[in-house]
């Protein structure tokens, strides 16, 4: 293992590397195009031995590892944004094809307006396509997950999003510590598809299902998401014992105080200081940190809620008509909860605003002056001279 | 050698569910006697989705990759990379179209497959609508068609897409056109196809009875007409500039119109326009040679 100085594009394209992934297709759109980018060159210099393509869209960089997966290759694509939202067909068909195909995906805001900066709201928008999606924090974490993501989709058979936040984490350079490839050897296996094109055994894969079967096959599909939260603490574990580092689908801190943020991404970083900061001052503060979004593991954090006071969500996304996303899915968590804490939900940093110190000050603020929410959702920082 | 005879050595299982004379099924049972049981075929939306078999039975003795309407050259570019990685480079991967997942959704895709020069082999069965959803108008769908998009004096007004110039535009190493009627021709074309390495496209005549409204039992007729008559000229073009003529027809297109219910609203004047489309094109080609 050594420590390098890099991207957390790269430390995804170097995750890549190491897992010994046999096809990559790639199209590019900022932020993610360095991942592809290293990835490429990897493989032309050969220190990657994978077969990469230059797809002419992202719907066809999804459609050539869903071929690639289905012959029996580890498979790899990254995107972002328009890029995803452009995927969206083929996410289904990954996902019911039950390929465990892994995905980097750079977390940045759908247009129109243009914007290139971090939101949550693409990758939130394919919620319901059958991928795990795990949400990282930085670029350690976004190696790590790569790793763990493919050991985890290939027990599954269940596709991985692994999600980081524009240009925070994907053009931010940090210390990453990389594993040798003789580790990632031994604690990713060589793949061994459950799934795959035999020219011995001759099969039709995903054909037509008539309504005697269409139901089954979308229920064995939630059986496999129902088993990911226990295996994914399994090969966390095993993660653990190797490199000692482990994030847990969730990661709480000071969960009994009066205030507990609930956060994803980067977010969290800066919670994390202001909450430090907070406690510093005698305030009763609290943090959860929520990496896995989908399976929702709604007991984890039913679990980790239930003796906060108050608890604020803060949503870097927006679902129009409803309320900010996570918000929604820990209200739908706490429901059933005896004596559950009142959820205040704060939309923040779309398009890439900033979330600081002080945006989690004047949350807290907020939180503290009322006993119950005012609003669905309030949204910080808006300038009410630019509302039309 | 592989037995040819019609009733031997077959990839496509009986009982499958291709309407009664089929033009499409008929092409498939041609191209895997050519290329064999070392073949993988991906299929996108369209007639041969429902013809390969639902869930649980298939209708080919090879394996089949079903895909999404946009993506057949893709998926099958995704097949090929794989299988070189895992160091078989002599499967053929086959992707397997209707002129809707070729002419229309699928363009992008084959045409970005064709620029890579990935090495597979296109197939689009051109049955001239989409038919599996009950003959829509597409852009393979010729000039003077009544279908159920294009309906009554609404008939399709503009020309069939030129896919052939569209795919030697490309520089692909193979393209060439082929009809069901033809069967030796289609099955040597396969064959060469198979041989040589990256994008290989072939433009096959699949006459659909259902779609173009004429009795099953004139289905092969149909599509010999077509060729007969230069609607549906068999040729090939090398790397996109060497093209060879296979037959050249010497008959008026006026009676393979007449046939047809899909053309039966068509007057005398608008065949003869036809007939002057359909010569110009075929001088465009002799050009070409």
């Amino acid at each position: 293992m050594n420590e390098k100085v890099m991207e957390g594009s790269h430390a995804i394209s170097e995750a890549v590397r190491l897992c010994n992934v046999g096809v990559v297709s790639g199209f590019p759109i900022t932020p993610q195009t360095h991942i592809i980018e290293a990835i490429a060159e990897h493989c032309s210099d050969g220190t990657m031995k994978a077969k990469y393509i230059n797809v002419e869209s992202e719907h066809s960089a999804m459609a050539a590892i869903v071929g690639a997966s289905s012959a029996g290759t580890r498979a790899f694509t990254a995107t972002s944004s328009h890029g995803l939202a452009l995927m969206h067909e083929l996410l289904h068909w990954a996902a019911g094809a039950r390929l465990p195909i892994v995905m980097g995906e750079v977390n940045r805001a759908l247009g129109p307006g243009w914007n290139i900066w971090t939101d949550q709201t693409d990758s939130l928008s394919q919620r319901d396509t059958g991928w795990i999606q795990l949400y990282c924090e930085d670029g350690q974490e976004a190696l790590d997950t790569v790793i763990f993501g493919f050991r985890l989709a290939e027990l599954v058979n269940l596709p991985v999003m692994v999600i980081i936040d524009a240009f925070l984490v994907s053009h931010t350079y940090e210390a990453v510590s990389v594993p040798t490839q003789d580790e990632v050897n031994e604690f990713l296996p060589a793949f061994n598809p459950r799934i795959k094109l035999d020219l011995e055994n001759p099969q039709a894969l995903n054909q037509m299902a008539s309504p005697q079967y269409y139901m089954e096959m979308r229920k064995s599909m939630q059986l496999a998401m129902e088993t990911v939260e226990d295996i994914y603490d399994e090969v966390e574990d095993e993660f653990h014992d190797t490199w000692g580092r482990r994030y847990g689908s969730v990661e709480g801190i000071n969960l009994d105080a009066d205030v507990v943020f609930v956060t994803s991404g980067t977010a969290t970083t800066t919670c994390r200081l202001a909450i430090k900061d907070l406690t510093d001052k005698g305030e009763s503060v609290g943090m959860l940190k929520i990496k896995m979004f989908r399976p929702f593991p709604a007991k984890g954090i039913q679990n980790a809620l239930k003796n906060a006071g108050k608890v604020a969500v803060v949503d870097r996304n927006f679902s129009f008509g409803a309320g900010g996303i996570f918000a929604q899915e820990v209200k739908s968590s706490l429901c059933n909860l005896k004596d559950a804490p009142v959820v205040f939900n704060f939309i923040a940093g779309l398009g890439g605003r900033d979330i600081t110190t002080d945006t989690f000050f004047e949350m807290y603020e907020k939180v503290n002056a009322n006993d119950i929410p005012q609003t669905e959702s309030e949204w910080i920082g808006i300038n009410e001279q630019e509302l039309k | 050698m592989r037995n040819y005879n019609l009733t031997e050595d077959v990839f496509v299982n009986p009982g499958n569910m291709g309407c009664p004379g089929c033009g499409a099924t008929i092409a498939m049972n041609l191209a895997l006697k050519a290329l064999g049981e070392k073949t993988i075929v991906t299929i996108p939306a369209c007639c041969w989705a429902v013809i390969a078999g639902p869930y649980p039975m298939t209708t080919l003795k090879v394996p089949i990759l079903h895909t999404v309407f946009a993506s057949a050259a893709v998926t099958a570019s995704g097949i090929r990379a794989a299988l070189e990685y895992q160091g078989d480079n002599e499967t053929t991967v086959m992707a397997w179209a209707g002129d809707g997942g070729t002419f229309d959704i699928g363009i992008q895709s084959l045409s970005g497959a064709a620029e890579r020069n990935d090495d597979i082999i296109f197939v689009c069965y051109d049955n001239e609508a989409y038919m599996n959803t009950g003959v829509q108008k597409s852009s393979s769908t010729p000039y003077g068609t009544n279908t159920t998009t294009s309906p009554g004096t609404g008939w399709k007004k503009t020309r069939k897409k030129k896919i052939m110039e569209i795919m030697a535009a490309h520089r692909i190493p193979y393209a060439a056109t082929a009809n069901i009627a033809y069967p030796q021709d289609l099955i040597n074309k396969f064959e060469k196809a198979k041989s040589i390495k990256g994008t290989k496209f072939i433009h096959i005549y699949a006459s659909c009875p259902t779609g173009w409204k004429i009795p099953s039992e004139i289905s092969v007729k149909i599509a010999r007409m077509a060729t007969k008559c230069n609607f549906f000229p068999l040729y090939e073009v090398e790397d996109g500039i060497h093209y060879q003529l296979n037959h050249v027809g010497d008959q008026s297109v006026r009676e393979y119109y007449k046939m047809q219910g899909r053309f039966k609203h068509l007057s005398d004047d608008d065949i003869d326009k036809i007939q002057n489309y359909i010569d110009s094109d075929f001088e465009v080609l002799l050009g070409r040679l």
